[in-house]
C-alpha cells in the first residue's frame, strides 16, 4: 500500500472561509469503487487465462495452423506387360479461399477476368460449394496457364483469396484409346456424395467416374497428406509446423494387352459397335473397344459445356461401353448355345431338316438366308441354317433353351470388374409371366432359336459363353485388372462389388464339345465366314446377322443404313480350349462375316504375338482333346502331351478323341428329363 | 521557489507512470513487429517525451488560472466539435479528426474531456458544502450533455461515453441525495431502453457492437470477430503467457489493432495472467495515488480536478480491459498509458500535469 500521506487540514480550513472540504467519505468510497472495478477485471482475466486457458490455446492453434492438403498422385494404369496406359502430369490449379474475400462483387469480376472465366462460372462454383465449411479452399480453375498464374502472383495483395496449388492430373491416351475400359475422372458430384460408398469423400474430390477409374477408385486414389502451415489472419504463410506425406495411389496392371487392344481399336475404326477379346482360361480381358469414342482428356481438366452436350446428345451414346452395356439380339452366335442344348438333350444329333429358304411353323413363315437343302448338326453350325434351329428350338422348348443359356451366363451380369454392366435378357415362360404377366407363345420360341426376339446379350456375355463352351464348359469371371493387384484383404470385397455369374463350370459331354467346336472351325473354312479363313491359324467362330427390324417392318419402311442388321462374330483360337475369344459387334454392319474379318484381325495379332514370344513359328499345341471344363479335379489325368504339329497341319489335324475314357460327367441338370415338363409347342 | 515546488512534485506517481510507459513501448514494439506499423514504438517514445514536457509545463502554472479560463476553452471546444462535424476527416464512416495545416491530425473530442473536467470543477466550486438542487443538477447535465451529443453525432459512441464519469463524479462529490440519484438513474434506464428499442439514435453497427460481446460466436466474421479474437488472445496466454513477440494472435494479425484498443489483449497473450495482473496492480497504485492527492488538495476545485481525472482514467481502464476480457462491448476507447496514440498520450499527461499542479499547490496560501 501507499504510504499514508498526512493531509494538512489546518491549511485547508484556514483557506478562503466560504470553502469547505470535499467529504472524505466520498473519496474513500471512490477508492472502494476502484478496488471493486479492478477486482472484477482481474476476475475476468482469471476466468479466461487460468480457468479456460487450455480451451483458448486450442482455438488459437486452430486459428494460426492451416492444414493444406498434399494431394496424393493417382495410381498409373499399365497394360499386362507393364506398358504405360494412363499417366499423371503436374499442373497448377487455382483455389479460392472464401474467408479472404472482402468485396465479393468487385473481386469476383476481377477473378473472372484474370482467369478467363465468365462471372457466371465463378459464381456457379461458389454456389456449388456453399455448404462446405468456409475455411475449405474450393477449386476455381484447374490446369491454369502461365499467364493466369502470373495474374494471380501479381495480385497477391488485392486478391489474397486466390491460392495456387500444384496437383497431379490425369493424362489419358490420345484419341480415346481404350477410353471405355479406362474411364475417366472428375469432381465428385453432389448426388454421389450422398451415397454411402462415398461417405469419406469431400466436395471437390476427384473420383473415377467410369471404367477402371471408377471401379478401382479406392486403390487408385491413395491417401492425401497434409502440410501444417502457420498463417496470419490473411491466410498468408508465415511459418511451417510439419507435414504428413501423401500416400500415392496404387499403380494398377490391367489385363489389357496393348497390342491386341491396338488391333481391336484399328479394326473398329470408323464403325459403331464393340470388340472384346478375352483369355477364356482365366477371364482376363485382353482388349475392349467401344465405338463411337469420347476423349477422356476432355473430362480430366475442365469439361466444356459444348463437349458435354455433344457427348450427351449423340444418338450413338459415346459414353456407353457397348462391350458390356449394349444389350442386343446376338443373332446366330446364339446358335452355338442352341447346339450345345440340343446335343446335350440328345435331340440335335438326330435332327435332319430340309431347308428350302424357310419353314412354316404355327402358321407363320420363318425365313432362312439360303436354300441349304439337307442339313444336320455338323452343317447347321457352319452354314448357320435357320431352319435347323427353328425346328430345334421348337423341339427343345423355351424353358430348356433358357436353362442352358442361363447356365452359360445369358440374362445375368458376368461380374466383370467394371461399373454399370448390363445383364441382358434371356426370355423364358416365367420371365414373360413376371415381366408382362402373359403366357409364353410357342411361336416366340422359334425366333429365340436363332438369337432373335426378346433375347438380348452383351458382346462380353457372348464372348464368355462361347469361349466357355469351347473350353468345355469352363466359364470364367471376366476381369480387366489382375486379381493379385488388389490387396489380399480387399479381394473379397471387390469381387462382391461386381456381382454376376462369375467362375462356373458347366459340364459338357466331350462328344458335344467336339461336335460344336468342329462346327465352329468349319465356319471359317467352309461356312458363313469362309472368306476370312486365317491360313496357319486354328481360327474358329460363329457369325451372327441380327435383324434390327423384322422382315415385315423392313418391307414397309425400305432399306437404309440404320436398318442394316447388326453384324456379330464370336471367334476363338484355337478351336478347343482357346487362348483367346473375340466377340465383335458391328452395329448395322450387315452380314456376320463382316464382323468376322474384324475378329480375324484381332486374333491374327494375338497369335502372331504369341508365336513371337514362344520363339518359333510353330503352333505349340494341337487342338486339345479334353475340355478344360472338366475342372482341375483328380478325375482328370493329363494325357500325354501331344506332339507339336506343324503350323499348316493344324487345320487338317482332325481332332482324335483319345482312347482314354473320360470320367463320366456329372449329369447336367438339364439332362434330367425335364424336357417332358417343359411346355412344348404341342402343349400350346 | 522552483526547488520548493518540485520537492512536492509526485515523484512516486511519475515513477509508476514511467513504468507503464515502458510497458507500453515494449508491447507496442511487439504488437507491430510484423506489420506495416513497425516503428510505432519509437513514435510512442516521442509522444511520451512530448507528454512529459506537457505534464511539466502544466504542473508549473496555477490551476486556478485554468479554472478561470475554462469558459473560453469550453466555447472553443464546442466550436471545434461543430467544425469536426462540418469539415472533419471522414475515417471509417465517422468524422472525428481535424486535419491541421502542419499535417497533424487532431481529435478535438479527446481534449473536450480535459475541458469538461476543469469546467466541472469550476461549476462545483461555488456549490461545495451542501446538496445540489434540481436546477444545479440540470446545469451539470447540460454542461456535459452538450459536447456529448456533438461527439455522439460524429459518431463516436466510445469517446462520448468517457464524458459520463466526469458528470458522475461531479454529482457525487458535489453532493446529491440518494433519492435524486435513484430517480435520475431510473429515468436513464427507461430512456436508454426506449432509445434502444426505437432504433433511431443508435446505428445498427453500434447496436451490434454493443451486444455481440455477449455471444461473439454468433457472428465470428462480423462484429463478433474482434471480441472473439481478443478472448482467444487473452485466454491462450494462460498463466505465464507466450513470451514477448511470441503471441500467435498478436503476431498473426488475428487480434485487431493490437497496438491501440486491444493492446491489453496483446499483453495478456504474451505475458499471461501474471503480466496482466501486475499491470492491473500498477493501475491500482496509480489510481489510489490519485485519490490520495485529491484528498491532499489545497481546496475543493483541486480535489474536483484530480477526481475528474481519476474518474476518466478508471472509466477508460474499466471499459477497455472489460472489452478485452469480454465483459464490455467494443467501444474503441484506448487504454490510458498503454495504448499507442498521440492524442491519448498527450491527454493523459496533460491530465497528470493538472494532478501534479494541484499537489504542488497543496501548501500554497
Amino acid at each position: 500500500m501507499l504510504p499514508q500521506e498526512h493531509t494538512p487540514e489546518t491549511v485547508t480550513e484556514s483557506s478562503a472561509g466560504r470553502q469547505e472540504r470535499v467529504s472524505p467519505v466520498k473519496l474513500a468510497a471512490v477508492q472502494y469503487v476502484i478496488v471493486g472495478v479492478l477486482l472484477i477485471l482481474a476476475a475476468g482475466l482469471w476466468r479466461l487465462q487460468v480457468l479456460n486457458g487450455d480451451d483458448y490455446r486450442l482455438l488459437a492453434e486452430a486459428n494460426r495452423v492451416h492444414k493444406v492438403p498434399i494431394l496424393a498422385p493417382r495410381g498409373k494404369l499399365l497394360d499386362r506387360e507393364g506398358r504405360l496406359l494412363v499417366d499423371n502430369y503436374s499442373s497448377v490449379a487455382c483455389y479460392l479461399l472464401r474467408e479472404q474475400i472482402r468485396n465479393p462483387d468487385a473481386e469476383m469480376r476481377m477473378i473472372a477476368d484474370g482467369l478467363h472465366l465468365s462471372l457466371d462460372q465463378v459464381q456457379e462454383t461458389v454456389e456449388h460449394f456453399r455448404y462446405s465449411p468456409k475455411y475449405q479452399p474450393i477449386p476455381l480453375k484447374a490446369d491454369i496457364t502461365p499467364d493466369e498464374q502470373a495474374f494471380i502472383e501479381a495480385h497477391r495483395n488485392e486478391l489474397p483469396e486466390l491460392e495456387l496449388l500444384e496437383e497431379q492430373r490425369r493424362l489419358y491416351p490420345r484419341d480415346g484409346f481404350a477410353a471405355h475400359v479406362i474411364g475417366y475422372v472428375g469432381e465428385i458430384s453432389e448426388q454421389d456424395l450422398a451415397l454411402p460408398k462415398y461417405a469419406f469423400y469431400e466436395p471437390g474430390d476427384v473420383v473415377g467416374k467410369s471404367g477402371v477409374e471408377q471401379a478401382y477408385d479406392s486403390l487408385l486414389r491413395g491417401v492425401d497428406g497434409s502440410r501444417d502451415l502457420i498463417v496470419n489472419s490473411h491466410g498468408r504463410e508465415i511459418g511451417r509446423l510439419g507435414e504428413e506425406l501423401a500416400q500415392p495411389g496404387k499403380d494398377l496392371r490391367l489385363t489389357i494387352d496393348l497390342d491386341v487392344q491396338m488391333a481391336a481399336e484399328k479394326a473398329l475404326e470408323g464403325k459403331n459397335g464393340a470388340i472384346v477379346a478375352m483369355d477364356p482360361h482365366t477371364g482376363e480381358i485382353l482388349a475392349m473397344v467401344s465405338r463411337p469414342i469420347f476423349d477422356p482428356n476432355q473430362f480430366a481438366v475442365r469439361l466444356t459445356q459444348a463437349y458435354w452436350k455433344g457427348i450427351i446428345t449423340d444418338p450413338e451414346h459415346p459414353l456407353l461401353n457397348k462391350a458390356i452395356q449394349a444389350q442386343l439380339a446376338p443373332g446366330s452366335t446364339f446358335k452355338i448355345i442352341m447346339s450345345v442344348a440340343g446335343l446335350e438333350q440328345g435331340i440335335a444329333q438326330t435332327e435332319h431338316v430340309n431347308c428350302s429358304g424357310g419353314i412354316d411353323l404355327y402358321g407363320h413363315f420363318y425365313h432362312c438366308d439360303a436354300h441349304h437343302g439337307g442339313v444336320d448338326i455338323d452343317h447347321a453350325i457352319p452354314w448357320s441354317c435357320d431352319v435347323f434351329y427353328y425346328v430345334l428350338a421348337q423341339r427343345l422348348g423355351i424353358d430348356t433353351i433358357a436353362r442352358y443359356a442361363s447356365s452359360f451366363g445369358l440374362g445375368q451380369k458376368t461380374g466383370v470388374d467394371l461399373p454399370e454392366e448390363a445383364s441382358g435378357t434371356m426370355p423364358s415362360s416365367s420371365w414373360k409371366m413376371k415381366t408382362f404377366h402373359q403366357q409364353w407363345y410357342a411361336g416366340e420360341t422359334i425366333s429365340v432359336g436363332i438369337g432373335q426376339g426378346a433375347i438380348a446379350a452383351t458382346p462380353l456375355q457372348m464372348a464368355r459363353a462361347l469361349g466357355g463352351i469351347a473350353s468345355g464348359g469352363a466359364l470364367k469371371r471376366p476381369h480387366v485388372v489382375f486379381e493379385d493387384e488388389v490387396p489380399q484383404d480387399q479381394r473379397e470385397a471387390y469381387r462382391e462389388s461386381f456381382p454376376g455369374s462369375g467362375d462356373r463350370n458347366v459340364p459338357i459331354a466331350p462328344g458335344v464339345w467336339q461336335t460344336v467346336t468342329e462346327g465352329m472351325a468349319a465356319v471359317t473354312t467352309t461356312g458363313t465366314a469362309a472368306g476370312v479363313h486365317l491360313e496357319g491359324i486354328d481360327f474358329a467362330g460363329k457369325t451372327g446377322t441380327a435383324q434390327v427390324m423384322s422382315h415385315d417392318a423392313l418391307a414397309r419402311s425400305g432399306r437404309g443404313k440404320k436398318t442394316e442388321p447388326n453384324s456379330w462374330f464370336v471367334g476363338i483360337a484355337p478351336r478347343r480350349n482357346p487362348d483367346i475369344v473375340v466377340a465383335v459387334l458391328w452395329e448395322n454392319g450387315n452380314w456376320g462375316k463382316n464382323a468376322a474379318t474384324l475378329a480375324a484381325q484381332v486374333i491374327e495379332t494375338f497369335v502372331e504375338k504369341q508365336r513371337k514370344h514362344s520363339g518359333n513359328l510353330l503352333v505349340a499345341k494341337a487342338p486339345p482333346s479334353a475340355p478344360a471344363g472338366l475342372g482341375t479335379g483328380a478325375s482328370f489325368e493329363p494325357s500325354v502331351p501331344p506332339e507339336p504339329v506343324r503350323d499348316d497341319e493344324v487345320n487338317k489335324a482332325a481332332p482324335k478323341p483319345t482312347a482314354r475314357v473320360v470320367q463320366p460327367l456329372a449329369v447336367p441338370p438339364m439332362r434330367d428329363g425335364s424336357a417332358a415338363k417343359v411346355p412344348g409347342p404341342a402343349g400350346l | 521557489m522552483f526547488r520548493t515546488k518540485f520537492r512536492d512534485f509526485d515523484w512516486l506517481l511519475l515513477g509508476l507512470v514511467l513504468l507503464m510507459s515502458i510497458v507500453s513501448v515494449v508491447e507496442i514494439y511487439s504488437a507491430t513487429l510484423h506489420t506495416k506499423f513497425h516503428g510505432f514504438h519509437s513514435r510512442q517514445v516521442l509522444f511520451l517525451l512530448a507528454g512529459l514536457l506537457v505534464m511539466f509545463a502544466v504542473s508549473m502554472a496555477d490551476y486556478h488560472k485554468l479554472i478561470e479560463w475554462v469558459p473560453w476553452a469550453y466555447g472553443v471546444s464546442i466550436m471545434s466539435l461543430l467544425a469536426v462535424l462540418v469539415a472533419g476527416q471522414k475515417v471509417l464512416g465517422a468524422r472525428r479528426w481535424i486535419r491541421l495545416p502542419s499535417g497533424i491530425h487532431f481529435q478535438p473530442s479527446e481534449w473536450v474531456k480535459l475541458v469538461l473536467i476543469v469546467a466541472m470543477a469550476r461549476f462545483l466550486w461555488g456549490l461545495v458544502g451542501r446538496e445540489l438542487d434540481g436546477r444545479e443538477i440540470g446545469k451539470g447535465f447540460a454542461l456535459v450533455g452538450l459536447p456529448m451529443l456533438l461527439v455522439l453525432k460524429q459518431p463516436d459512441l466510445g469517446t462520448s461515453l468517457t464524458y459520463v464519469p466526469i458528470l458522475l463524479i461531479g454529482l457525487l462529490l458535489g453532493g446529491i441525495t440518494w433519492k435524486r440519484a435513484a430517480f435520475i438513474l431510473l429515468t436513464f434506464v427507461v430512456l436508454l431502453g426506449g432509445i434502444w428499442k426505437s432504433g433511431k439514435v443508435l446505428k445498427p453497427y453500434q447496436k451490434a457492437r454493443l451486444t455481440s460481446f455477449r455471444h461473439p460466436e454468433d457472428d465470428p466474421k462480423g462484429s463478433g470477430y474482434q471480441v472473439r479474437q481478443s478472448l482467444i488472445a487473452v485466454g491462450s496466454g494462460g498463466v505465464f503467457g507466450k513470451g514477448a513477440t511470441k503471441g500467435t494472435q498478436t503476431q498473426g494479425d488475428f487480434l485487431p489493432i493490437p497496438y491501440t484498443d486491444f493492446i491489453f489483449a496483446a499483453l495478456c497473450e504474451e505475458h499471461g495472467f501474471i503480466g496482466a495482473a501486475l499491470v492491473l496492480f500498477v493501475y491500482f497504485l496509480i489510481l489510489l495515488r490519485l485519490v490520495q492527492n485529491a484528498q491532499a488538495a489545497a481546496d475543493p476545485p483541486g480535489t474536483f480536478l484530480i477526481m475528474g481525472v481519476t474518474a476518466v482514467i478508471l472509466f477508460q481502464i474499466a471499459v477497455n480491459i472489460g472489452m478485452v476480457v469480454g465483459l464490455m462491448p467494443v467501444t474503441g476507447i484506448p487504454l490510458p498509458l498503454l495504448s499507442y496514440g498521440g492524442s491519448s498520450v498527450i491527454f493523459t499527461f496533460f491530465a497528470l500535469g493538472i494532478v501534479m499542479n494541484v499537489r504542488m499547490g497543496r501548501f500554497v496560501n
